[in-house]
């Protein structure tokens, strides 16, 4: 807060005239930037391409609709296979996330020194690389289908599940871990009694929210040959069969908000 | 936690059995519902497992890659694709800082005009439409769309962010200004402020810094998805990514997710630095 002495007077003033300054220069860096960046950006763009835009647009919109309903009848297998890439995936990652939230956490690492950082260091690999990356790597690794995308799934997740989870574990209670260690309990009771229990809760709501967030990224993990319905919207762009695009964005849409519903039913039962 | 632990009771001691051992109470109560729902995950275990078909000779093929593709990472090839990974990672990150610019400046009147408590009410539907149609639909689902209408190149993406961005912000800010100190509008309000100056020092004083955080992350998310979008050709990182990987350059696509793992990592450490100097 600064006050400007004037002739009529003190002016209150937020900021001193060296702050407004930084601020402002600040701001123009930004803009500066935005500048730059945008003429990088559109140094090879077609602009013919970008003025018929609207009628593209009207165009496509115009062979959208009606979406092809008869397709359906191809798309139940694909629809099982993207809810089983997503279950199957989280499934696995939870197999894996937890003793790496149990070594992450500062108090059940075995050592933070030497452990606890390879396993932040797992945590932040996965969480940086997007499940689509992951699949396009596994494609080429394993092949295209279910698997590949199963195992992306799992690995994206890891980062989410493992962080959110030693993240709870460190704000367990002490205290009834100290509890159960009065009673003579081993490590593995201690952990079972003690720990378990209070993270439950955090457990079962990252879980359902991450399910949640993996149904809607197995439905276009497809795109890059990694199963599912993806493989069908893939198909249906590359041959320009945009009825049957609009029937897939209806049955993924129609997945998702079934699986929010599911999820937000079973997290009101559990948690 | 309560079991069915009783006290003994010394009268009646000897005459009956006492448990001697106290056990967790079962997460569901009901016996029946709870084999129920265990014979339910053991049978949807064994027809999901069942339906993923592994091919056992494809996959000791793309072991050895696996392995190929390990070593890639022990010796990443920033070089020989140097001028292709500079191209796309200019255009990720160009299109990462105008998508986040362009995307913050709509969000902010479709934000206020979200707001329940400042905005009447056909606004407010209004807002509300469009920031649902811009969550539920995937980013790559929008890039698709826009490839198709403005073609190919990084001008698809700079919208498909751009797009994505303003479901996210003015949703959070929507909802940051709904929960706004009300008695400091009114204060401002007394002073015989119109609406505009009721939103500049009443409101736009208490949401900025969550406000900059908030973009401030986006920033962040803009950039992972920057580099996903390009696989259907939106431009940016992605593209490379998949060209690498499918002359089967794993070296080179080494090079390229440990770049994009480094700038993910240095854009959240400076934006959760500079979120928590300003919040």
């Amino acid at each position: 807060m600064a006050i400007r002495q004037t002739p009529d007077g003190p002016i209150w003033r937020k900021r001193t005239t060296p702050q407004s300054l930084a601020l402002w220069f600040g701001w123009l860096l930004l803009v500066l930037l935005f500048v730059l960046a945008w003429e990088a950006m559109t140094r090879n763009q077609i602009w013919a391409f970008v003025w018929d835009a609207p009628e593209q647009a009207a165009d496509l919109f115009g062979r959208m609709v009606p979406p092809r309903w008869s397709y359906m009848d191809q798309l139940w297998v694909p629809l099982w296979d993207t809810i089983n890439i997503a279950t199957l995936g989280t499934l696995l990652a939870i197999v894996l996330a937890v003793p790496v939230a149990f070594l992450a956490a500062r108090n059940t690492t075995p050592s933070p020194l030497l452990v606890r950082p390879i396993a932040i260091f797992i945590i932040v690999g996965s969480r940086s690389v997007n499940a689509l990356i992951w699949a396009l790597l596994l494609v080429a690794i394993l092949g295209p289908g279910l698997l590949a995308g199963i195992i992306a799934i799992a690995l994206r997740s890891i980062g989410f599940i493992g962080k959110l989870l030693y993240e709870a574990i460190e704000e367990i209670d002490p205290r009834q871990v100290e509890a159960i260690r009065a009673t003579g309990a081993g490590p593995a009771q201690v952990l079972d009694f003690g720990i378990v229990p209070q993270i439950m809760p955090a457990f079962a709501g990252i879980t359902l929210f991450r399910w949640d967030i993996n149904i809607r990224e197995s439905t276009v993990l497809g795109l890059v040959g990694a199963g599912g319905i993806g493989l069908q919207l893939k198909s249906s762009v590359d041959s320009l069969a945009w009825p049957q695009v609009t029937l897939i964005f209806i049955a993924i849409l129609a997945t998702v908000i079934l699986s929010e519903w599911v999820s937000a039913r079973v997290r009101a039962a559990l948690i | 936690m309560s079991g069915p632990a009783v006290l003994p009771d010394p009268a009646s001691e000897g005459a009956r059995r006492y448990p001697r051992h106290w056990r967790r109470p079962p997460l569901i109560s009901d016996g029946r519902l709870r084999w129920a729902i265990y014979a339910g995950v053991l049978l949807y275990l064994v027809v999901g497992i069942g339906a993923v078909e592994v091919n056992w000779g494809r996959l000791s093929e793309g072991w050895e890659r696996g392995l190929r593709f390990l070593g890639g990472f022990v010796e990443p090839d920033f070089i020989s694709r140097w001028d292709d990974i500079r191209a796309g990672l200019i255009e990720s990150l160009t299109m990462t800082l105008t998508a986040t610019v362009v995307g913050v400046l709509i969000s902010i009147p479709v934000g206020i005009g979200a707001a329940r408590n400042i905005a009447p009410s056909p606004v407010y539907l209004a807002c509300r439409a469009l920031i649902a149609l811009s969550r539920s639909l995937q980013e790559i689902i929008v890039a698709i769309l826009f490839v198709a209408m403005v073609g190919f190149g990084p001008l698809a993406g700079f919208l498909t962010l751009a797009f994505a961005t303003i479901g996210f912000l003015a949703k959070l800010l929507a909802e940051d200004i709904e929960d706004i100190d009300a008695a400091q509008v009114e204060a401002i309000r007394a002073t015989g402020a119109g609406w505009w100056q009721v939103l500049d020092y009443g409101i736009r004083s208490q949401v900025t810094p969550r406000l900059i955080g908030l973009s401030l992350y986006r920033l962040d998310i803009n950039f992972r998805e920057s580099a996903v979008i390009g696989i259907v050709g939106a431009g940016g990182v992605g593209a490379t990514l998949n060209t690498a990987l499918d002359r089967y350059e794993y070296d080179s696509a080494a090079a390229i997710l440990i770049l994009i793992i480094a700038i993910v990592l240095v854009t959240e450490y400076v934006s959760g630095w500079v979120r928590a100097r300003v919040q």
